[in-house]
């Protein structure tokens, strides 16, 4: 554990170094306060319309930095030959695979704490704050960006570019939050085989539309029950085992360009 | 004496590059051993197949044939590289880092305490003279900074094996020195090093004994003292006599005068 622990420390701190996470963080920071001060849509309700711009701003910022941190690690290693006299030393693949997942995890974790501090602060100056209520929607979209980072690893040891591992990520996890609820009722109005197809991709996707509870902190409504908070995240800890498994099968036998 | 290094009939084979082509034969049965407190050089001209046996004996690259052990233990299990160091020949550590932080993310891979590490990173920073240096990022180092910085984290575990790939490739005289210095040091503490080298004079001076490989295969090995005396030459000549050289030279020449 003190191998992947060390691993982990070392992707927050590259996160920390880097300068993408304060860059989201004061444009989602300066976008809403401009939304603030202007009301360019002179809309009546602005607390919800600057809430719902924050919380927007947030979810990009976030599933910016989980993809493209985890995207870059491996190739980075690899690219750079870091690799090498870390594997030289008593480390298994599977502790670096393993470490780098839990480094970007923490250190996605450590970015939406801030982000949320920053909603918590324009909430709270406009209207009373649910904290509890904050605090679940902060924990379930950790839990569901611990899914994209699985599939951001996996995708980094398949793919050599961290370039289109990124987009080919964005384009999966965008595809899955706007269209994965729906297939669904696709399905049910398709004929033979495409039904039977639509389906399986139906139950074989993460389904991180789950952990989108925008509109109800948006609008002040009450999130999910803890009991479905505790379901959402065994459920993304099914996916994130396949995923790290599937990621170590194909690393294990990778040549490193030695 | 304690057995320290050792290769049994190691054989390894790359896939073709192309359809049609043949496998790649890098090492072809080698038998080696390397006993406690020598300083090994293992040589051969490029492609010869010197880094591919390092690499196997480092895990990174699974034998078709044969085994490696170091002190005992299969190179596959990771275990084997708890007491060892490695200086790969090109060294790159992680430029968001500073020489002290690098020195710390190893020394808790193998577990050293705070204290511990602590101790042994003053120490090492002052034998590759970084101590000056050691607050600044790894980025901002010249590349005989980074090679010392490369030596001080393989020595970080005080191992009893050493495996250093081209140390002194690229050094100046002065860092060439020092390289040579710290190798005799630790030859005096009675560590074991196994080392690749092209600088045949420097092999001469420190080494106790050598192989050479040509082609993966083993040419020739023994104490440098009984080499230099049964072909009556120095190393170089003996070098260049076996990797097929002196004869081509001895022709271009004739030719040449003619």
């Amino acid at each position: 554990m003190t191998t992947i622990l060390a691993i982990a420390g070392l992707v927050i701190k590259e996160l920390y170094r880097r300068k993408d996470f304060y860059v989201l963080l004061v444009m989602t920071v300066v976008i809403t306060a401009v939304s603030w001060l202007m009301n360019f849509f002179g809309e009546n309700n602005i607390v919800r319309l600057l809430k719902s711009i924050c919380l927007m701003l947030i979810w990009i910022s976030a599933l910016v930095i989980a993809v493209v941190t985890t995207a870059r690690q491996i190739p980075a290693e690899r690219e750079s030959r870091t690799i090498f006299p870390l594997l030289a030393k008593p480390v298994t693949r599977r502790q670096v695979l393993m470490g780098k997942f839990l480094g970007c995890w923490l250190a996605c974790g450590i970015a939406l704490v801030v982000f949320y501090l920053f909603f918590g602060i324009v909430t709270a100056t406009r209207e009373h704050l649910a904290v509890t209520e904050l605090i679940k929607g902060f924990w379930l979209q950790w839990v569901m960006l611990a899914i994209v980072i699985g599939l951001a690893l996996l995708g980094s040891i398949v793919f050599a570019a961290p370039s289109s591992n990124s987009t080919i990520c964005f384009v999966v996890v965008g595809g899955i939050l706007f269209l994965g609820g729906h297939l669904g009722q696709v399905a049910m109005h398709l004929t033979e085989p495409g039904r039977t197809i639509v389906y399986a991709v139906y139950f074989l996707i993460p389904h991180l539309e789950w952990y989108n509870q925008r509109e109800a902190l948006v609008n002040d409504r009450a999130l999910a029950a803890w009991s479905y908070c505790a379901l959402a995240t065994a459920y993304a800890a099914v996916y994130v085992a396949a995923l790290l498994q599937a990621t170590w099968l194909v690393f294990r036998r990778k040549t490193l360009n030695v | 004496m304690e057995t320290i290094l050792e290769t049994k009939n190691l054989r390894v084979e790359y896939r073709p590059q192309g359809r049609g082509q043949p496998k790649k034969l890098a090492v072809r049965d080698l038998n080696l051993k390397v006993e406690a407190g020598e300083v090994f050089g293992f040589l051969g001209p490029n492609g010869a197949g010197k880094t591919t046996t390092m690499n196997v004996l480092l895990g990174f690259v699974n034998a078709t044939s044969g085994a490696a052990y170091l002190f005992g233990v299969d190179v596959r299990q990771p275990i084997a590289r708890q007491r060892i160091g490695y200086l790969p020949e090109l060294t790159y550590y992680y430029k968001f880092l500073t020489a002290e932080e690098l020195l710390r993310f190893y020394a808790r891979i193998f577990g050293m305490s705070r204290a511990q590490a602590d101790e042994r990173i003053e120490e090492l920073l002052k034998l590759v003279e970084l101590d000056s240096a050691r607050k600044r990022p790894i980025k901002t180092y010249s590349k005989g900074m980074q090679q010392r910085v490369g030596l001080a984290q393989a020595l970080i575990n005080d191992p009893d094996l050493l495996i250093l790939d081209e140390p002194t490739s690229g050094l100046d005289p002065l860092g060439r020195m020092k390289v040579r210095e710290i190798i005799q040091r630790l030859k005096n503490e009675g560590k074991t090093v196994f080392f690749s080298s092209h600088e045949l004079g420097e092999v001469e001076t420190v080494c106790d004994r050598v192989a050479i490989i040509h082609q993966g295969e083993l040419k020739v090995e023994g104490r440098v003292d009984d080499l230099v005396e049964t072909h009556q030459g120095n190393l170089e000549k003996i070098f260049l006599s076996i990797v097929g050289y002196e004869g081509r030279s001895a022709v271009a020449a004739a030719s040449v005068t003619s």
